[in-house]
């Protein structure tokens, strides 16, 4: 049974003009998305800048009005998610990008980790207290930091501050906005295997949103591609990166830079012969307005998006 | 552009109608109207009535509201009960007043503020900058009117370098350089009392602005150009600092409204500000009333005035 | 030795904190050659950028020793006024940020046209405006003539990007310093990026300092590579022995941490504990020795110094040796 269901999922946002300010046009941040996912798996959403793809995680959780289109959770339908009911609420939660500017600088790492369960459950103050101290050992941060600040934290100790609040209401479903963009490597490593962990010990469900397809192919099981507000490819990993259909999904595997400096001169060929098909091949694999067409299956975990046949 | 204009503009009317509407119903709530200044309190109260309905006073507040609208129009702001005369003609002789003494505290301030902040702004920890931060410090901290009134009596009565009172010494004639030099002469204390306190704000902003678009990459960038320290200050710091300043123009004259009021009355300069607080202690509400209908207009327009020049020397939100 | 551009020669760059000097390079030697890009690798904190900054004399309040030979000329504490003429001109610098970088109330034209006439003061501003133009065609900008009157914020990241290395090459420097390119930008943007660089050393020739934490952008760019810790640099080789057969363990662990697009591993290698801050830096042993506790600790030198272990390769400390991820099977082996 899906997990997460979300169906034509649409964010405009309006386009002010005008001596009067009126609304001139929309700017279709996401223009019908739909994908599904499934409990205890990690669900990769990949795009560049202005791909829609933060965007529609915010919509999902309720910091972006949604437009039109349907958000259901493990059957309830969460499509105004402020109005959905208390303990759907509590299963959903969101990791940001920054771990920098996401915490509170003036509040106590008891207070930031403790804001949830204060919104959502009442407890006393030294069961808080106990409860903050159980996240952050899980999160692998002694207990006796809780009256720290976040300046006295590293920037990979502060993102796991930011998901020991995230998961504080043991939620089922974390959508992670670039988790690891901010970071160092190695401390990009620490935190994506203890995202792994958790994962497993608490079952969680991730919709992982990135644009670097290494940290994307690294965690996910299924893969949707983004361009400017829709989907132009989905599949398992293995079908986004061994079996990339859709042109623009080629262009993007192709960019990545390859660890090894042999394979150099292969690369760079691979991605001009790339580039050319990019040219050649553009009117087939975009409408006029430059936009991708609808998802058409191509076999059971696969979609691409091309133009209707016929 | 023009677009941000108009629509900045249309913004505006709104406002101007509020504020005309607080300023009228305010005035209809003190106490006293139009009329209790003109007659003599020995009529019989038939006789008060009579006018009374004849000069509409007894019509709903929204038609008089209208009256008073159409008469600001023909430029009748109304009766002074004190001078028995149209407050339009006794607000006349002082707008010119205040407009040059606030013509020439703006110069001063910015006179004052654009150096001082520049040196406290590039060299900042320096004994220079520490010793103009304790100037702003002590400005903020120092109430204008008691300053006005030291700078009064130090300057005035003590050295006795500048009038004391007045807009021009009497028996000038007017259009002669005699005139000129005493009109200045007259403005000059009161604008450089004002302009000391005023500044400070100013002094402040533009150090900080500075401090903080040297730290800014495009300077690194400017700097490893191979461009000279003097360039890197006068095209790519100094430009971008001076910036919010310019924005802030409109603003300040705002704020010398509220200096005006004390330092006229002070240095007994007859301008808007000393007849405001006379006509309030001497309940000259018809007078009142139009002063801070123009004081406000004013402001609204000072606000415009530097939405219009940020969009002017802004490319970020120049609007084409 | 005339295929040198740069030498530097024992280089501690030290910022003040509180009372003392810390050295955030700490005697470094290192040299460009012409034609050849240099990268510089390692996590932030590690002192890359620091090295860039006093290359290029940027830095504000910081205490430079040492000696920075650019063509035998000693440009370490030169004088701002004797190094502009140097800046801009025979180096050329790309910042991490594009939009940053630029002046935000500037015509891009204008800026552009800033270090050509810096440095060329007889050049008329017709000439100026057609070599500003001239040059934003060859950083790929299309419709040039309309983009030299357009503001920073009217452009996308990947174009401001290619504004910035038209203002680093206008003068076609022979040195070329690049903080960090493409780590504010897309993918694809990023390889378009790095294309460009690559083709504008073929045509220069210059010599190229490439700072980057990213190793996907050293295996695709660089012909050396210099693996910074700590202010120090703990290995140094060329791109291919160092990505066949590192020898450092902070080497090792970095290749490990990264997750490949190229191949799939399990588990991502974790290097235990952090940077630590210039203040808290062991000044003493193998500075990468707190992360590696497992490591017997008679296997590091007490005086860490660069070891030649193949020709042109160095590493630093003898704790290489006998260096092993705590669990093989799961860091990977490296060969």
């Amino acid at each position: 049974m899906t997990f997460l269901q979300v169906e034509d999922l649409k964010v405009h946002f309006p386009i002010k003009g005008g001596i009067f300010g009126r609304t001139v046009g929309h700017i279709k941040a996401v223009d019908g998305v739909s994908f599904s996912l499934e409990k205890g798996k990690t669900y990769g959403l990949v795009g560049e800048s202005g791909s829609g793809k933060t965007t529609t995680g915010r919509a999902i959780i309720g910091l972006n009005n949604i437009t039109s289109g349907k958000v259901a959770y493990n059957g309830h339908d969460i499509t105004n998610i402020k109005k959905a009911k208390l303990d759907i609420r509590k299963d959903i939660q969101m990791i940001f990008q920054d771990p920098y500017s996401s915490l509170n600088p003036k509040k106590r790492v008891l207070d930031i980790i403790a804001e949830p369960l204060r919104n959502f459950e009442k407890l006393s103050k030294q069961e808080e207290k106990k409860r903050v101290q159980e996240l952050l050992e899980l999160v692998g941060l002694s207990p006796e930091s809780i009256l720290k600040y976040p300046h006295e934290f590293s920037g990979g100790q502060r993102q796991r501050i930011g998901i020991a609040r995230a998961i504080a209401l043991k939620p089922k479903l974390i959508i992670a906005d670039e988790p690891v963009s901010a970071l160092d490597v190695s401390v990009q490593a620490q935190v994506l295997n203890f995202m792994q962990e958790i994962q497993k010990e608490l079952d969680l469900t991730y919709l992982f949103i990135s644009h670097d397809l290494g940290v994307i192919k690294h965690m996910c099981d299924h893969i949707g591609i983004m361009y400017k507000g829709r989907y132009v490819e989905e599949g398992t990993t293995a079908n986004i990166f061994d079996n990339p259909q859709h042109i623009y999904t080629k262009r993007l595997v192709a960019a990545i830079p390859d660890i090894d400096p042999n394979k150099r001169e292969a690369q760079a060929q691979f991605r001009q012969a790339v580039k050319e098909e990019y040219e050649q091949s553009y009117n087939d694999y975009f409408d006029e307005e430059g936009l991708a067409y609808k998802l058409q299956p191509i076999s059971e975990t696969h979609s691409v998006a091309l133009p209707e046949k016929g | 552009m023009w677009k941000f204009t108009v629509r900045r503009i249309l913004i505006m009317i709104p406002q101007i109608i509020l504020l005309s509407v607080l300023v009228f119903l305010m005035a209809k709530m003190m106490p006293g109207d139009a009329l209790s200044g003109l007659i003599d309190p020995n009529i019989d109260a038939e006789t008060i009535e009579a006018k009374r309905e004849q000069l509409g006073l007894n019509d709903p507040w929204y038609v008089q509201y209208g009256d008073w609208v159409e008469g600001l129009f023909h430029g009748d702001l109304g009766q002074s009960f004190r001078f028995k005369m149209p407050v339009s003609e006794l607000i006349g002789q002082r707008l010119a007043n205040t407009f040059w003494l606030s013509l020439a505290t703006l110069i001063l301030i910015y006179a004052i503020s654009i150096p001082l902040g520049i040196i406290s702004g590039r060299y900042n920890d320096s004994w220079a900058d520490q010793f103009i931060t304790g100037y702003t410090y002590i400005g903020f901290a120092t109430p204008l009117f008691i300053f006005a009134l030291v700078m009064l009596w130090i300057f005035g009565f003590h050295f006795s370098w500048f009038p004391t009172g007045g807009s021009v010494a009497p028996g000038m004639e007017p259009g002669t350089f005699e005139y000129v030099m005493s009109k200045i002469q007259h403005l000059l204390l009161p604008a450089i009392s004002m302009a000391l306190i005023a500044t400070v704000g100013t002094v402040q902003y533009l150090r900080n602005e500075i401090i903080d678009t040297k730290q800014k990459d495009f300077i690194l960038t400017a700097r490893a150009k191979g461009a000279s320290e003097s360039r890197v200050y006068n095209r790519h710091i100094l430009r971008n600092s001076l910036l919010p300043i310019a924005a802030f123009f409109g603003y300040e004259i705002t704020g010398l409204i509220g200096g005006t009021v004390f330092v006229e009355t002070i240095f007994s300069y007859p301008g808007m500000g000393q007849l405001f607080l006379e006509s309030i202690t001497m309940r000259d509400y018809s007078v009142v009333t139009a002063l801070v209908l123009l004081f406000g207009i004013a402001t609204i327009l000072g606000a415009l005035l530097s939405d219009i020049i940020l969009s002017l020397v802004d490319p970020r939100i120049r609007i084409k | 030795m005339s295929n040198q551009l740069l030498e530097i020669k024992n280089l501690k760059t030290s910022f003040r904190i509180k009372d003392n000097y810390y050295a955030a390079v700490d005697d470094l030697t290192l040299t460009v050659n012409k034609n050849e890009v240099l990268a510089i690798v390692g996590e932030s904190g590690c002192g890359k950028s620091a090295l860039a900054f006093s290359i290029m004399g940027l830095h504000n309040r910081a205490k430079i020793e040492g000696n920075i030979l650019y063509k035998g000329q000693d440009i370490a504490n030169m004088p701002a006024s004797k190094l502009n003429k140097l800046r801009g001109k025979d180096m050329g610098m790309i910042f991490q940020d594009p939009l940053t970088a630029l002046n935000p109330l500037m015509e891009v034209g204008e800026q552009i046209g800033e270090v050509l006439m810096l440095h060329n003061k007889s050049m008329s501003k017709t000439e100026r405006v057609e070599k500003v133009i001239e040059l934003l065609n060859k950083v790929g900008i299309p419709r040039a003539a309309h983009t030299f009157g357009q503001f920073p914020h009217e452009l996308s990241g990947g174009m401001r990007q290619r504004v910035v290395i038209a203002m680093a090459i206008a003068n076609e420097p022979e040195l070329l310093i690049a903080d960090e390119p493409t780590t504010a930008l897309d993918v694809t943007i990023q390889s378009q990026i790095l294309d460009l660089i690559k083709e504008l050393k073929e045509d220069m020739h210059a010599g190229i300092i490439m700072i980057t934490h990213d190793l996907g952008v050293v295996a695709e760019m660089a012909d050396r590579v210099a693996v910074m810790y700590a202010g120090q640099i703990v290995e140094i080789a060329d791109v291919q022995t160092l990505f066949s057969n590192p020898k450092h363990p902070y080497t090792r662990s970095l290749l490990n941490s990264v997750p490949n697009a190229s191949e799939t591993q399990s588990k991502l290698h974790v290097i235990q504990g952090i940077v630590p801050a210039l203040q808290n830096l062991p000044r003493k042993g193998c500075r990468f020795s707190p992360r590696v506790p497992w490591v017997d600790k008679d296997a590091h030198e007490e005086n860490p110094v660069l070891h030649e272990v193949t020709p042109g390769h160095f590493v630093r400390c003898t704790c290489y040796k006998e260096f092993q991820f705590p669990d093989e099977s799961q860091g990977g082996a490296t060969s």
